[in-house]
């Protein structure tokens, strides 16, 4: 479904992608971790079409695409962006947000579509005639969540979607994500710094460091500890010391 | 006592009625690191910008008593919340990218926020400002210098913010969420940084987390917030043997790195928590 070849990004004369690749089955979800810093969100826009100073191959469901997207493109793949603030027009109200992504691409039952995507991130009916700044940082990540979700993309890019939200509102989010999974076949890529999120929703994981792929691990390896590269050794020992009580 | 609420409430006027985001908080703190977790919109973040007296102009605030370091935060006239906010208390907030001027270079800003506190001249304080950064585990602290804040990363922009508080040398650090964009080996130093503020400075920490974990090994107490209430305070190495149900439920929704689950367990919320 999602194949990207040796992709790299630059900035002037710094390169913070270098030479990525990624392959994720229709239906699939890989999961990117690795420290800050080292490209992932940089990748995440790539491939959604925000950066165009890219090079290497990218191809979505058989189909190469370059710098520039069409609308199909955008109802087919959608993204939930790591900072949700920045990413929700100021002066529009919830229900003005969840209706855009609706009239954009001409999906009718507008009013149906926004209760149910309010009530699947768990927020109340009362945040629809809010604007963002009247949210909380939680309830402002879960809009983000259900925007990128209500025209029903096929391939959703997921940056650190969870990082503001308290466990019993992640937990429903991530058992959201598997059952869309399940019912419509919908295919991820998952960015997050913690561990345990991503072996949960994602059999193959990605480490990230200094803007190359160190790693590519499965997540039954990564939970019994057979990693490669230290980054990734790092990383799960801290995970699974925090795990243990204090 | 450095923190002093008792009886803290929060509302805002809405079109449907009043809605009260904060019921009636309670906490102190001394120099330690108080934890607070819990729901997400349960008023953590209203909790804290109301002790320093940064919340929007149509909200409502009561209390019985709200005191930082000996100032009554209620009565204090705004040239004293000036002296306070960022100078005797320094202020994480959540969504870090968005209180960063977006029109000055990360470097300029970490440099003028020194030089306030420490003068100096402005090369001096550009020095100071990579090493800061550097303090903060950036990498090439002087490339970053010449970036704006919409061309770091989420995680950069955390650590930014954290580089400014190193300054000023306050006697309350708050904390909102600050290190949830870091990976844990960022993560574990940033901790690691705080501690030695607080226990060199002699500092108070108030850090808000979704991260149960992280506020079980890293703070002394912890006060676990349900829609707009303290549902229970505990010592923080004692979470994982917490007794309010509210608590123990959060504990079950965890997912884990060595005991998976096929499906996460997710809350059943009970009425009866918010009845006593
Ligand atoms: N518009 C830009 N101009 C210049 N440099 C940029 C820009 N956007 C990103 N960068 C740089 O690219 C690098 C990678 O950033 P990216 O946001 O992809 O990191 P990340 O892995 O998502 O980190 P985090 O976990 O902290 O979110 C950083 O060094 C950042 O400063
Ligand atoms: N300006 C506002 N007008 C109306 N309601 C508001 C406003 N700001 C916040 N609220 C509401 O107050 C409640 C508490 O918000 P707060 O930001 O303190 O939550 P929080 O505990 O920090 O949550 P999170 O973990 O998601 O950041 C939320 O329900 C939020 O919707
Ligand atoms: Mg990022
Ligand atoms: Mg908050």
């Amino acid at each position: 479904m999602i194949k990207v070849e040796q992709l790299r990004v630059r900035f002037g004369d710094n390169e913070v992608v270098k030479g990525v690749s990624i392959h994720v089955p229709a239906g699939g979800s890989f999961g990117i971790v690795g420290e800050s810093g080292s490209g992932k969100s940089t990748v995440l826009r790539a491939l959604s079409g925000l950066n165009d100073a890219w090079t290497g191959n990218i191809t979505i469901d058989g189909q190469s695409v370059g710098p520039r997207r069409n609308r199909a493109f955008f109802q087919k793949v959608q993204m939930v962006f790591q900072d949700p603030y920045g990413s929700l027009h100021p002066r529009q109200t919830i229900d003005r947000i969840l209706s855009e992504p609706l009239l954009v691409h001409g999906i009718g039952d507008i009013e149906r579509r926004i209760e149910t995507a309010l009530a699947e991130v768990a927020l109340p009916s009362a945040a629809r005639f809010r604007y963002p700044h009247q949210l909380s940082g939680g309830q402002r990540q879960r809009v983000a969540i259900a925007r990128a979700l209500i025209a029903e993309p096929e391939i959703l890019l997921l940056d650190e979607p969870t990082s503001a939200l308290d466990v019993s509102v992640q937990a429903e989010i991530l058992n959201l994500l598997a059952d869309l999974r399940e019912r419509r076949q919908l295919t991820y890529i998952l960015v997050s710094h913690n561990l345990a999120v991503v072996s949960h929703l994602c059999p193959t994981v990605g480490v990230m460091l200094g803007g190359q792929m160190v790693e590519v691990i499965s997540a039954e390896d990564l939970r019994a500890g057979k990693t490669q590269h230290p980054h990734t050794s790092e990383l799960r020992a801290l995970s699974v010391g925090l795990e243990e009580p204090a | 006592m450095l923190v002093d609420i008792q009886n803290l409430r929060v509302s805002f006027a809405t079109r449907t009625g009043t809605f009260e985001a904060v019921r009636g908080v309670s906490f102190k703190i001394g120099t330690e690191k108080l934890g607070i977790v819990g729901e997400s919109g349960s008023g953590k973040s209203l909790t804290a910008r109301a002790l320093m007296r940064l919340l929007p102009p149509n909200a409502r605030i009561d209390a019985d008593r709200l005191n930082f370091d000996g100032t009554d935060i209620l009565k204090a006239d705004e040239r004293t919340m000036r002296g306070i906010r960022g100078k005797r208390a320094g202020f994480i907030l959540q969504d870090p990218k968005y209180s960063l001027n977006p029109v000055m270079t990360i470097g300029r800003q970490v440099a003028e926020s020194w030089r306030q506190h420490k003068g100096g001249s402005r090369k001096q304080a550009l020095e100071a400002a990579v090493d800061l950064l550097d303090q903060v585990r950036i990498r090439d602290p002087r490339r970053v210098c010449d970036l704006y804040p919409h061309e770091v990363s989420g995680g950069m922009g955390q650590r930014v913010m954290i580089a400014m508080m190193l300054a000023p040398d306050p006697a309350l650090l708050i904390a909102d969420e600050p290190t949830s964009a870091l990976d844990a080996t960022v993560q574990a130093e940033i901790l690691r940084l705080m501690e030695d503020l607080v226990s060199k400075r002699g500092m108070g920490l108030i850090l808000i987390s979704h991260d149960l974990p992280l506020v079980s090994h890293f703070c002394d107490r912890v006060a676990v917030m349900y829609a707009g209430h303290v549902m229970e305070e505990l010592s923080a190495g004692t979470l994982a043997q917490a007794k309010h149900p509210y608590t123990k439920g959060l504990l079950n929704c965890l997912p884990s790195l060595t005991h998976p689950k096929p499906r996460l367990p997710v809350l059943t919320r009970d009425a009866a928590w918010l009845q006593s």
